[in-house]
């Protein structure tokens, strides 16, 4: 049997490759035939998720809840020490030094990533912004976002906390972080569907010890981690719950 | 400073000393607790713990309503109680919390019931930074919520 394996689109192009490797090791290690199906939106993936074509995903945490409550996957395991933190960035040389400073009707652009655009509005609270009184500019990818605060069509950005980390020298001289958030629970995880939940704890293994082979390590290195971490079901319920607390 | 005497929708009572410093809320964090279904703290984080004032030890196993500021109307913690354990459903609101030397923060605060196997298991209550204007209105509406608990 073959199954399906999906990754979150919002993660960085320069781990297109890593996670075909990783395929093909747990391929190998599985000794099930995986085909891996990349997307490029949020809005293509969920509509496959919702029809069944999906069986393994490394899911972004907003979408964890329709996989873990309404789907019935199961969760295994989430890159150790990597939570999803985001980061509100503002010109370099704009005068607002903090969120305090970001006035009603200012303009905010943040790409299609639920979860860092649920988190840099939670951010915008104390000065008083909502979606009802700022003007949202959507971008398809962080560099375009930043590109927005470069040549002042936005007042202040989103990013995903990697992805700034990510960006050249050039463009992160030219912006500037005003907050950072510091959750620590919230993180991508890599889940199984109810198809695979017989081989739930194989897989569960085979990913905590992946670091321990050199080969294993070199993977996970190209997917821009370390190792993974045990994530139990009650991790995640409690990371949906807190999800759940932020969200309306 | 001033000394009072708390009163607890459980029956108990404490005495505390107040101060009229308020604690920034920390730029970015979250402060996340959960209790079981009585409201007894089971798991806090980090960020909880340096805003309370409390050590760790000192918190778990402990009743959530430790960080109750006097200045807090009964009713809003009743309509807290009744949202969350008697509806099932979430509750939102602005919160005076009481620190242990005395002094305060205040918070947005979500708490959500913590559903398993479709059965109330405790709550988990995010609390995060809270808009001046917002803790303003609340100030006074909570100051006549008092005075008309005073008077009852």
């Amino acid at each position: 049997m073959t199954y399906t394996m999906t990754v979150s689109p919002d993660f960085s192009p320069d781990y297109i490759a890593g996670w075909y490797i990783f395929n093909t090791w747990l391929q190998k290690k599985t000794g099930d035939g995986i085909h891996l199906e990349l997307y490029d939106s949020f809005d293509l993936q969920r509509k496959d998720i919702i029809d069944d074509k999906i069986d393994i995903i490394f899911a972004n945490p907003y979408e964890a809840a329709m996989l873990i409550r309404e789907k019935g996957f199961l969760a295994i395991a989430a890159p150790a020490d990597k939570p999803d933190e985001a980061v509100i960035c503002v010109k370099d040389d704009s005068d607002i030094q903090s969120v305090e400073d970001l006035k009603e009707n200012c303009t905010i652009a943040m790409a299609d990533d639920p979860q860092v655009n649920s988190v840099g509005m939670i951010m915008l609270e104390p000065a008083d912004l909502s979606v009802k009184n700022i003007t949202i500019e959507k971008q398809k990818n962080y560099v375009l976002v930043a590109k927005n605060l470069i040549n002042e069509s936005a007042d202040a950005g989103f990013f995903l906390l990697d992805a700034y980390d990510d960006m050249s020298k050039f463009v992160k001289s030219q912006i500037r972080p005003i907050i950072t958030s510091q959750i620590s629970v919230i993180r991508h995880i890599f889940l199984v569907g109810p198809k695979l939940s017989n081989k739930a704890e194989d897989i569960r293994g085979l990913l905590n010890d992946m670091h321990n082979e050199d080969k294993g390590l070199k993977i996970l290195q190209s997917l821009g981690f370390e190792s993974w971490e045990n994530q139990t079901q009650e991790d995640s319920e409690f990371m949906l719950d807190l999800i759940d607390t932020l969200s309306g | 400073m001033t000394k009072v005497q708390i009163n607890y929708h459980d029956g108990s009572q404490s005495e505390k000393t107040l101060t009229d410093e308020e604690i920034p809320f920390p730029e970015g964090k979250l402060i996340v607790s959960r209790t079981d279904i009585d409201g007894i703290i089971t798991h806090c984080n980090q960020a909880f713990v340096e805003m309370s004032g409390f050590e760790m030890g000192e918190l778990t196993g402990k009743p959530h309503h430790i960080l109750r500021h006097p200045d807090m109307p009964s009713a809003a913690f009743k309509d807290l109680w009744d949202t969350v354990k008697n509806q099932g459903k979430k509750w939102r609101g602005y919160v005076k919390n009481l620190r242990k030397d005395g002094s305060f923060y205040w918070v947005y605060a979500v708490v959500v019931p913590n559903v398993r196997d479709g059965k109330t298991v405790g709550f988990a209550s995010i609390r995060r930074k809270p808009s001046r204007t917002k803790i303003k209105e609340l100030t006074e509406i909570y100051k006549d919520m008092l005075a008309e608990e005073k008077k009852a």
